[in-house]
């Protein structure tokens, strides 16, 4: 990563941001669904991480300004987001025992580029760049047309955890609604590659007719430009000794393994691309609709999906009491803020061009100096490159809110 | 749910005569889905036989998870309980008052219902233990009957015609699961039905992308339509016990339910049914001596019944519901009333003549029904020795410390061959709480001798749920093989 001016994230500087550039009204609308507030709101659980990782669970809040005057006044490094439970979270010793249970909550995901150490070769463990980010962004697109296509959702929004992933939350009203057993059926559906960065495998997602699943017949479509461009020439993962040795090992034709293994090793400076080619010719000479050709057709479609398709972190989205990070919260370590990311766009999106809490507060000076103001603002944040984001978010919501009236309309009439 | 404004739903009335139908049946199907109530009256004892009854089935169900049973192991040994307490036959059984049969599942349905709806634990245990029953029926069942029993019923599932078919046979086609063959497989294929269901009603399917998924539409094809429906079945059932869990405290005025509903429902919690009915049909016929109890208590005895015959032999004495607890065990094993003083005055053998006949015949007469309100007492069920206190002589499995209750298993049984290798076993049962499970181990361990294996319980995969069926069930094995060596011996 190149290095950027030093990152500062004291609490005075955090204090300055919540005060003065923390979306809190954005927020509520987009957890809200409506303008009055609701128990999407009121009884949501909010958590603190205070400074010196003291952790407060179980804060509730009625309106966004009582959300922000908290924050305000406690002033954490960062704030995560819960389930609305059926009673407000501040009562909880109160409630009838067993009464106090998780009832609604944003589906979540969350992709972290520590689960794809074993694929890119630019970084590693908490490292990212514009290269490696390629990965993200090809399950970003896989996940966004999935998630709308087969599970019918429409209010996706897409966040960079302000560091080396991204986080998904949908506020469908059925996905908000979701069970723990539902949701973990979903995850299911969607996992390809399961475990630890260190041991991470692909599991058997072969129909008993040893083809793919359709949902992941349409992925690999996509993904097999994705692989040629981004394993391949990129990320050149095959090109040593290493690489293509865990490239053989998922190639189950044992005669193929020993050529290619013969090829490569008296020929070290092969690329992958190369690599790729051998292999793909070595298929190309068993007979068209042999058992030959199609194990290794079929192994060639696996290494591709092992490369290229999400790895969620599946136990973040099984569990509806588990808590995410707030959007526009500000990584304690690069200071940058969690913003909203465009799934149309995330080619275009680069990690390192995300505004930083103390690159947003020196445009703020330079503004009020330009102006010869001083004070605060109430839309300060219009005044610096965090509004672009922003915007993204009040649209998303915008659209939230006309669904729900949409919906409540549809209801009346029925009536 | 039991439209009681009118009317009291359950009255004793003797003179209601029950109409027979010769044509016609009243319960047109052997699966129900339990979408209504029973509208009629019943006498009080119709309602608690027919709870406990179904009670029996349920805890055995629930045991056989905690026991690890495979499914098909768990579908023989309920179908042989319910053929013995609940059966339910075929519309085509002509021969059998299928009515009859139908209005008992579905009455002891409701009642247990009313038991069980009143904490979240017991809901959630219900319904799994309701489901697996349906499910064992549903697999059981005629596949004319069930395809008639399916299209009397609406499951809100959306049919498939042939133009959407056609419009999504390739990705129908690819996640439909057949035969290996493929021309098979294509075959059956095009002759299946499809659904099409919101994907949250069959999450078991998605999970293992047995479906296609379009939109939030999960297109189900015929043969796994029984997911629809037991995914229906456990959802209405949870949604119908909430409702009544809101609706119960109007029943709380019928005094003569109440008492009844919280016997079965703790009953539930013990993973027993309340009383062990049927110490008669296990009677083995031989009058017991007062001199025999030592012998029995070894070969014989569960772990609780064994603590208390061996605090006797130690202590010379008994405290009061020890006394009581071992008596009617003693009663209900076979001891005839002279039997039993000769046994108790023996076993007191430091009290004099004067102060056992003032303190302790009477008692003993007393529990044989000979004194007082001349009741006939039945002996405590595990259910009852469970849920007493830890001072009141219950249950050793639940009471003792895990310290005690090793030393209590190993002299009350090694001589029956149990080894401190098996403890790890019958610990981790009662750690999970599984009491009557771990007792039932112990059965199954100490009679490995007679054949019997893991899993089959007392015989047949019953649990224990009654110390006298320990002991009973414990001397029939014992008898047999006695029968057995002197048949050979004979011929
Ligand atoms: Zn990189």
């Amino acid at each position: 990563m190149a290095v950027a001016e030093a990152v500062d994230t004291s609490p005075e500087v955090m204090l300055t941001f919540y005060r003065r550039l923390y979306p809190f009204k954005s927020i509520f609308n987009w957890l809200n669904h409506e303008h009055a507030p609701t128990r999407l709101f009121t009884h949501r659980e909010f958590a603190f991480t205070l400074q010196g990782d003291v952790y407060l669970r179980y804060q509730c809040f009625r309106t966004a300004e009582e959300l922000k005057k908290q924050v305000c006044q406690l002033n954490p490094t960062r704030f995560e987001i819960g389930p609305v439970y059926s009673f407000r979270p501040k009562d909880k010793k109160t409630a009838p025992p067993g009464a106090f249970n998780p009832v609604q909550r944003e589906l979540v995901f969350d992709i972290d580029m520590t689960d794809y150490d074993p694929v890119r070769t630019c970084c590693s463990g908490a490292d990212i760049c514009r290269r490696c980010w390629a990965f993200i962004s090809a399950a970003v697109q896989v996940l966004h047309v999935s998630i709308r296509e087969q599970f019918g959702y429409e209010h996706l929004l897409w966040v960079y955890s302000g560091r080396r992933g991204i986080h998904l939350w949908i506020s469908d009203k059925e996905a908000m609604e979701l069970t723990d057993d539902q949701r973990k059926a979903l995850v299911s559906w969607m996992t390809v590659i399961q475990g630890s960065p260190e041991s991470s495998k692909k599991l058997n997602v072969r129909l008993n007719n040893r083809s793919l699943p359709p949902s992941l017949q349409t992925a690999l479509e996509h993904l097999a430009t994705i692989f040629s461009e981004l394993v391949l020439a990129d990320q050149n993962v095959f090109e040593s000794q290493q690489g293509f040795e865990s490239l053989l090992q998922q190639i189950p034709d044992l005669n193929v393994v020993k050529a290619l293994r013969e090829t490569w090793s008296e020929d070290p400076s092969r690329s992958s691309e190369a690599k790729w080619a051998d292999l793909k010719s070595q298929a190309r000479a068993y007979a068209k609709g042999s058992t030959q050709r199609i194990n290794l057709t079929s192994a060639m479609e696996d290494i591709i999906l092992h490369h290229t398709y999400p790895r969620i972190d599946a136990e973040v989205s099984k569990h509806r009491n588990h808590l995410l990070k707030a959007p526009f919260c500000v990584h304690p370590k690069t200071g940058r803020v969690c913003v909203p990311v465009d799934p149309e766009r995330i080619e275009e999106f680069d990690p390192e061009k995300v505004p930083t809490v103390n690159q947003l507060l020196k445009e703020l000076d330079s503004v009020a100096r330009s102006e010869g103001e001083i004070g605060e603002h109430h839309s300060d944040w219009e005044r610096t490159s965090l509004k672009p984001y922003i915007d993204m978010l009040d649209k998303h919501a915008l659209r939230l809110m006309e669904q729900v009236r949409r919906d409540k309309r549809g209801r009346d009439v029925s009536w | 749910m039991f439209k009681s404004n009118e009317r009291k739903p359950f009255i004793d009335d003797k003179d209601l005569v029950q109409v027979t139908n010769h044509g016609a049946l009243r319960y047109p199907h052997r699966l129900n889905f339990y979408d209504r109530p029973p509208l009629y009256d019943v006498t009080l004892e119709e309602f608690e036989t027919c709870a406990l009854d179904r009670l029996r089935i349920l805890a055995e169900i629930e045991s056989s998870a905690a026991r690890n049973r495979s499914w098909e192991e768990l579908k023989t040994v309920t179908n042989a309980q319910c053929l013995k307490y609940l059966p339910l036959h075929a519309t085509s059984a002509k021969t059998v008052d299928r009515d009859a049969e139908r209005r008992k599942d579905h009455l002891g349905h409701f009642v247990l219902r009313l038991a069980f709806c009143r904490s979240e634990d017991l809901r959630r245990r219900f319904v799994k233990a309701e489901t697996t029953l349906f499910k064992i029926r549903y697999d059981g069942d005629d596949h004319v009957e069930r395809e008639m029993f399916l299209s009397s019923r609406d499951f809100d599932w959306i049919p498939v015609d042939t133009a959407e078919k056609a419009e999504h046979r390739k990705e129908l086609l690819a996640s439909y699961q057949g035969s290996k063959i493929e021309t098979v497989r294509e075959q059956t294929f095009e002759a299946e039905k499809y659904y099409k269901v919101k994907w949250t009603r069959v999450p078991d399917l998605v999970e293992k992308r047995k479906v296609f998924l379009k939109r939030g539409w999960a297109y189900v094809p015929g043969k796994e339509q029984s997911s629809i429906v037991f995914a229906e079945f456990e959802a209405n059932l949870t949604k119908a016990l909430e409702a009544t869990a809101r609706a119960l405290p109007r029943l709380d005025e019928d005094t003569r339910i109440v008492p009844i509903l919280d016997n079965l429902s703790q009953g539930f919690l013990a993973g027993v049914p309340s009383e062990w009915i049927g110490s008669a049909e296990h009677a083995t016929g031989d009058e017991i001596k007062a001199e025999m109890v030592d012998e029995l208590a070894k070969k014989h005895f569960p772990l609780c019944m064994w603590t208390l015959h061996n605090s006797l032999r130690r202590d010379h004495h008994l405290k009061h519901f020890g006394r009581l607890n071992y008596g009617l065990f003693l009663k209900v094993l076979g001891l005839s009333i002279d039997e039993a003083i000769a046994f108790w005055r023996k076993s007191f053998d430091r009290m004099t003549d004067d102060k056992f006949n003032k303190e302790h015949k009477y008692n003993i007469r007393h529990s044989f029904g000979l004194e007082g309100k001349r009741a006939n007492y039945a002996a405590k069920s595990c259910m009852q020795l469970l849920t007493s206190g830890p001072s009141e002589a219950g249950c050793p499995y639940r009471h003792y410390s895990p310290e005690n209750l090793q030393t209590a298993l190993l002299s009350a049984y090694s001589s029956r061959g149990l080894t401190s290798a098996d403890l790890p076993e019958i610990m981790a049962t009662v750690k999970a709480a599984h009491y009557h499970v771990a007792c039932t181990r112990v059965f199954e361990m100490t009679h490995s001798t007679f054949g019997l294996k893991k899993g089959e319980g007392v015989g047949g995969g019953e649990s224990v749920t009654h110390p006298n069926q320990y002991a009973a069930k414990s001397m029939e094995f014992y008898k047999a093989q006695q029968d057995n060596a002197e048949a050979m011996v004979v011929e």
